[in-house]
């Protein structure tokens, strides 16, 4: 479901019991870190990056800036957002290219983080942009890994360079990239093999491929599920190949990604993507800001809205926001927006970035399935516009005819009246903690 | 070289951090507990776990003043033997045909297990085939072919995007004519967040169990050794639509903590029967609970 959900509905009890006090004491904040301990080392936040992380939080939570507070709960709160904001990267940091010759990027990480889909990923989103990407498939070793290349790059309809039977894969990178410049392409992806970072020869080979094709961007691949290893791996692979940012892959698990704070705190390098599932477009950029916020439990509303403004286009969903913002929300809206949400990406990943949707019960959000929406579309389309416009007046009478008239059963006319107003009621909440987010930056 | 030799490689920096705090001369046992509790933390056992060992470990040993480090060592490595009751050997042969199902998450290596496992059990006089049932992800079952003919095994494919159920139908019905005794499903990873992927796992289960009552005999799921917590939620999620009948391991060479196979165990009753070592074809090992303990804790 959603990334950091574990931990925020731990990091909101914890928050929990700090707000409607008047004052903190020095107790308190102890006790706010002891629990926080707990989250973080839970949520597979390396046990040497949760001391570090709480002496700063701590530093600063005691002492006069808490208690000249009006509200210490939020003062707390604040602090550590900020400082897992600071240890996450204070902003989001953009792919870095050659300005005059072809941009070399290279992929490095563990074997089954993901790289050969990141690649793929990567290379379409560039295309997008206006670029003209090459995929090399530099992974000699695994069975198959150069026919997987080959289809995820037909898929995305990036050319996928391989080299001739034998060839070493520093041979195949330099000639890979010899290649893009005959051919006028502007980035090369290397997309190499999985390494153990205790390997030392597997380590070597990587980095001289980096001396051999100077690359402007050496991203590793790690699997967000990662655990107290994740130090290790990204230091290693820092200090013997040398990186200049992280791809965090399967995201749209329910990990509580702790990994992303451990690898950040041990090498100081950004995050600059997350991956959020296998479709070839689920490559998203990483914000600190926004990860933080989910961590504390405030949702993810910026990504949902700039989502919402891609499939609606940008007035539309200023109309949709003030609609929500008003509580204006009718079924005709609802249906209205049933075709956006479907361009906007799976239900699922949709919902998980409404603030408080990670608060509904699991076997809630299981329920929630896309061919729900057609049956959906359909009781709605056979109401009339009075009962869209305002659905109390819909009585028995009126939910048998509707439930005939749509295919379906009376149960299910009632069961979606009742999500209505469940969805009016999150949507009210959304609204709420917006205001406590304008409050906190 | 023998299992012990490779969790002696595999946990060698688990070992040694815990090593380190016996070897520390912390005086105090509080203290020397502390530090214990944070290398199985390192070890990503969870905390509960790691609560749980020392709880048992404090038990034991209580009453004593100031019990030696030899007889904690001792202490632990039997509370972790206790968590990890139970068979860890393969069900297989109650029937003509058994079936092994594998399920996971994206990349912790389903198809080189089953690759091994094929030529395991080949090596043992089994005549093994293979369902590719990962139809989903690009050259999958050109990947499991490779491992077929490294394993001299038989292989069943469909084209990319076919249903995977299909497949294990198909495979089924070729062991049976030709008299195989032993199918491997390799299924597509999957998070086990995604509702409907799952939903997909348990219509493959469905028709095993329907075309070979009784089947599959294991349902084993593949566990990245570096993987945290989250581990214990893919277990959970997992057991759930399938019913687990164990857990394979993989990539416990390097620094793999493995921690979690303790957690899993003892959280949800899923024993680890297999262990993944490496990449090489004979790079798979039955597990041995006490080789493992011994392994993660042996000081000298």
């Amino acid at each position: 479901m959603m990334a950091f959900e574990l931990l925020s509905k731990r990091l909101g009890d914890v928050f929990k019991r700090l707000r409607g006090k008047g004052k903190l004491s020095e107790s308190d904040v102890q006790d706010a870190l002891r629990q926080l301990r707990i989250v973080l080392l839970e949520a597979d936040v390396n046990y040497k990056i949760v001391k570090d992380f709480l002496e700063r939080v701590k530093d600063r939570a005691v002492g006069a800036e808490v208690l000249e507070s009006l509200t210490p709960g939020l003062t707390v709160t604040k602090i550590v957002r900020e400082e897992l904001i600071k240890v996450l990267g204070e902003a989001q940091k953009p792919l870095q290219f050659n300005a005059n010759d072809v941009t070399v990027f290279m992929l490095v990480g563990l074997q089954g983080s993901g790289k050969t889909t990141t690649a793929a990923k990567l290379a379409r989103l560039l295309k997008k942009r206006g670029k003209n990407p090459l995929l090399v498939a530099c992974d000699v070793y695994r069975p198959a890994a150069v026919e997987q290349l080959k289809a995820m790059g037909a898929k995305c309809e990036v050319d996928v360079y391989c080299g001739d039977q034998g060839l070493t894969p520093e041979e195949i990178a330099l000639s890979a990239v010899r290649h893009a410049v005959s051919k006028a392409m502007d980035v090369v992806i290397l997309d190499t093999a999985g390494r153990l970072h205790v390997d030392e020869e597997m380590m070597e080979e990587a980095a001289r491929i980096k001396a051999l094709t100077k690359p402007t961007e050496v991203l590793l691949v790690a699997d967000a599920m990662t655990g107290q290893e994740a130090v290790n791996v990204a230091s290693s692979f820092d200090s013997k190949v040398g990186i200049t940012g992280v791809i965090l892959t399967k995201m749209d698990s329910d990990a509580r990604g702790g990994a992303a704070l451990s690898m950040a705190a041990a090498t100081g390098k950004p995050i600059k993507f997350v991956g959020m599932g296998e479709k070839v477009e689920a490559l998203e950029p990483f914000y600190p800001d926004r990860m933080a916020s989910r961590i504390l439990g405030m949702g993810d509303a910026l990504t949902f809205i700039e989502k919402a403004e891609a499939a609606f286009g940008k007035n539309e969903a200023i109309e949709l926001e003030r609609k929500m913002a008003r509580q204006q929300f009718t079924l005709e809206d609802f249906l209205e927006q049933m075709k956006g949400i479907k361009k906007m990406g799976p239900l699922n990943e949709v919902l998980s970035m409404i603030p408080g949707f990670n608060k509904l019960p699991a076997s809630v959000r299981g329920q929630i399935d896309e061919s729900e929406l057609k049956r959906v579309e359909a009781i709605i389309l056979s109401m009339t516009r009075e009962e869209r416009a305002n659905p109390s007046i819909i009585n028995a009478s009126r939910r048998r005819r509707i439930a005939a008239g749509s295919g379906t059963s009376i149960q299910d006319v009632n069961r979606l009246l009742k999500q209505f107003e469940q969805a009016r009621a999150m949507i009210k909440q959304v609204y709420s903690k917006g205001k406590l987010t304008k409050l906190l930056s | 070289m023998s299992l012990l030799d490779a969790f002696y490689r595999g946990l060698a920096r688990t070992r040694q951090s815990i090593a380190r705090v016996f070897q520390s001369g912390a005086a105090m046992p509080e203290e020397l507990y502390d530090q214990l509790f944070e290398a199985l933390l390192a070890a990503d056992t969870g905390l509960g776990t790691a609560e749980a060992l020392l709880d048992g470990v404090k038990r034991e040993l209580g009453r004593k003043t100031s019990p030696g480090i030899e007889e904690i060592r001792a202490s632990i490595e039997k509370q972790i033997i206790m968590m990890m009751q139970g068979q860890t050997d393969l069900n297989i042969g109650r029937g003509p045909i058994s079936v092994i199902l594998f399920v996971g998450v994206n990349g912790t290596g389903k198809t080189t297990t089953v690759g091994k496992l094929a030529a395991k059990l080949g090596r043992e006089g089994h005549r093994v085939m293979l369902a590719a049932a990962d139809t989903f992800r690009a050259a999958a079952a050109e990947q499991l072919e490779i491992w077929a003919r490294r394993a001299r095994a038989d292989v069943v494919t469909h084209r990319v995007g076919s249903d995977p159920a299909a497949v294990v139908f198909d495979a089924i019905s070729a062991a049976k004519a030709r008299a195989q005794d032993i199918v491997l499903v390799d299924t597509a990873g999957r998070v086990q967040t995604r509702f409907n992927l799952m939903e997909e796992l348990k219509k493959i289960h469905k028709v095993i169990s329907r075309e070979l009552p009784g089947e599959p005999s294991e349902s084993l799921i593949v566990l990245d050794a570096t993987t945290g917590q989250n581990a214990l939620e893919q277990a959970r999620q997992f057991k759930q639509a399938v019913g687990l009948t164990g857990a394979a391991i993989t990539k416990m060479d390097g620094t793999a903590k493995g921690g979690i196979a303790i957690a899993i165990w003892r959280e949800l009753g899923v024993p680890v029967k297999l262990i993944g070592m490496g990449e090489h074809l004979d790079d798979l090992y039955q597990f041995d609970p006490s080789a493992f303990a011994k392994a993660l804790l042996d000081t000298a």
